[in-house]
């Protein structure tokens, strides 16, 4: 899996280049919206190859969390370093060029393209191809990457579809697919799982655990069962703060979660 | 899609099976033909005047289209960028008022020319980038405006209101390339190759991220694009078809002056691109066609009429109002229609074989 990614190459080099910084870390990262606070204060700190949850009632604020990190929109206070180096201000292009991928809870798919011209552009995004005025040849390197990645996220039988006509599951493979291209170091998922049908809810689990050991990931999810299969560690979020962090044992166990969260859906 | 396309799936299944030549579609080879033999086939006037004209109109117009239809942006500068390049073509190169002109060579004066009226482009497009929908048209018209007021006023480089006339083409080859004949293959060969190339442009890596930056640049931006940038780059591409069909514009009439990128020619543009349709490359030369078929003939059949020819203008509008009435995707939109129309693709603006 590891080398029919990327090659193996350029990440262990890059990771080579970095040396042991972390791979996420957060110091007192907030944002307001108006006098809102959808984010209070954060400071998460993710190793390069750590698996990490995040959980939380709607409105807890993770999805601004990843808005945040990618760019989307920029923090209200607070510094974001990414490998040891200061994003905090970065455009989202320049954050995504480095290695950074996230994927979107609502699908933002090009609908009208087919699934490998979707990863095809995903792929061209984070090359230097991407003011080429020549059509991609038979022998394309991108291209050849593109099938890769179809073949990940087992979408070979999909590949020449028009991503509109795809099953919603097969949609969310898809956002995948496009989260892997390039040389990721570092993945934030948001609510992959969300909507699928339990088949294809294991079908995620075993891609997400099958990507290679050394890249590590942010997953946001609402079910547990997910998360805590594919997570080493949890970060608990209530009210625009990280409350709780730990393992998923120690979180499963945590009387202050069950009250706030799993209580709550369990009923 | 619409005819003039070869049907494709995607960028892989383009590559497979038969060589490039098979692919080319019937449609292709028989209005090439036409196109070909026309010479032989249409008088002078129909040569130099309705074809030049058309060919040229189209190129500035295929121009707005690549930004408009793959981009998203309607930028009314198309005219000013033709009128840098026609300026810039007479200042460095030969005309009547030889006290402004330099008078070197073609091919000095041709390249100084392109560039220039391409980074007058890039820098209206790095200006308009900012702003989106209505915001892009009224800036793109105040630069219009400005443009046509400074060439108008500036008597040191642009000979204020007269211009620049004599501004002929060069004696390559020994051909008199401002003959009927010559212009309409001179104007035909830019033509077709910017309609080839923008057609080509459409499904490599720098059009397809532009129509993905028109439909969601949120999203392009979280894969790694420079949305700013590549805006401006589709503005700079722009250019360069402006510019030639500016340099052209002014080999046909042999003269240059501040009212051929005034406010009106400037609309003009945007009329001709909507007429046709922004969603194919042969939008803007359908487009072109019938404006300068109804400029040229509106004010005969206005005559004939009893009524007033001074009123053509009021034929050309009427014509707007009805095509976009009916199609507001042009003439190519109404052509897609009649071809029962298969799924439409929000991203290339083609049709899609259904699954």
């Amino acid at each position: 899996m590891n080398a029919e990614l990327n090659g193996g190459s350029t990440i262990s080099e890059r990771l080579g280049a970095t040396g042991t910084a972390n791979a996420l870390e957060l110091k007192g990262v907030s944002k307001f919206f108006g006098a809102l606070a959808a984010l209070s204060e954060i400071d998460i700190t993710v190793r390069p190859s750590e698996r990490r949850a995040v959980l939380g009632s709607n409105g807890a604020g993770k999805t601004t969390l990843f808005n945040c990190v990618a760019g989307d929109f920029p923090s209200t206070t607070g510094t974001i370093r990414f490998f040891g180096e200061d994003i905090t201000r970065f455009p989202p292009h320049e954050r995504i060029r480095r290695g950074l991928r996230r994927t979107y809870q609502i699908s933002l798919l090009f609908t009208g393209l087919t699934v490998l011209d979707n990863i095809f552009l995903a792929c061209v995004g984070v090359s230097r191809s991407r003011f080429s005025f020549l059509r991609p040849g038979r022998d394309d390197a991108l291209m050849a990457s593109a099938e890769n990645l179809v073949r990940v996220v087992h979408l070979e039988d999909a590949k020449d579809e028009q991503v509109a006509t795809l099953s919603y599951g097969q949609q969310r493979q898809l956002e995948i697919a496009i989260a892997l291209a390039g040389a990721p170091r570092f993945i934030l998922f948001d609510e992959p799982a969300a909507g699928l049908s339990p088949t294809e809810r294991s079908e995620l689990i075993e891609i997400l655990v099958g990507l290679p050991a050394h890249m590590g990931f942010i997953i946001i999810e609402h079910d547990m069962d997910v998360a805590l299969r594919v997570a080493e560690s949890v970060s608990m979020m209530h009210n625009g703060r990280i409350f709780k962090e730990g393992s998923p044992a120690e979180i499963e166990d945590d009387p202050e979660v069950q009250a706030l969260y799993l209580g709550g859906e369990d009923g | 899609m619409s005819v003039f396309d070869p049907t494709e799936t995607g960028l892989a299944a383009r590559s497979e099976g038969q060589s490039w030549l098979e692919r080319i579609p019937i449609a292709y080879w028989v209005v090439g033909l036409v196109l070909l033999i026309m010479p032989a086939l249409a008088g002078d006037f129909m040569l130099f005047q309705i074809f030049g004209w058309t060919f040229i109109l189209g190129l500035i117009a295929l121009g707005l289209m690549f930004l408009g239809g793959y981009g998203g942006m309607v930028s009314l500068a198309q005219m000013s960028i033709a009128g840098v390049g026609g300026y810039m073509v007479a200042i460095f190169g030969v005309s009547a008022i030889d006290t402004i002109s330099l008078g070197w060579p073609w091919y000095v004066a041709i390249p100084i020319a392109l560039v220039i009226a391409m980074l007058f482009g890039t820098l209206t497009g790095w200006l308009a980038v900012r702003t989106e929908g209505i915001y892009t048209i009224m800036i793109t018209l105040a630069i219009a405006a400005a443009f046509f007021y400074f060439a108008r006023q500036n008597y040191v480089m642009f000979n204020g209101f007269s211009g620049f006339n004599g501004v002929l083409p060069p004696m390559l080859f020994g051909v008199d390339w401002r003959g009927p004949a010559a212009f309409y293959y001179l104007t035909l060969f830019w033509a077709a190759l910017g309609y080839l190339v923008v057609l080509y442009i459409s499904r490599a890596p720098f059009g397809l991220a532009l129509q993905g930056v028109r439909d969601n640049p949120r999203r392009m931006s979280a894969l790694g694009y420079n949305v700013t940038a590549h805006r401006v780059a589709a503005y700079t591409f722009a250019s360069l078809l402006a510019a030639i069909g500016g340099i052209l514009l002014t080999w046909q009439s042999a003269q240059i002056s501040p009212g051929t990128a005034g406010i009106g020619p400037a609309i003009d543009i945007l009329v001709i691109a909507v007429i046709g349709g922004m969603r194919h490359p042969v939008g803007p030369f359908i487009g072109a066609f019938i404006y300068v078929i109804l400029k040229t003939y509106a004010i005969d059949a206005l005559v004939t009429l009893g009524l007033s020819g001074e009123r053509f203008q009021l034929l050309i509008g009427i014509a707007f109002l009805v095509i976009v009435f009916w199609s507001p995707d042009g003439i190519i939109g109404l052509w897609d229609r009649l071809r029962e129309n298969r799924k439409r693709d929000p991203l290339t603006g083609r049709g899609g074989e259904g699954p």
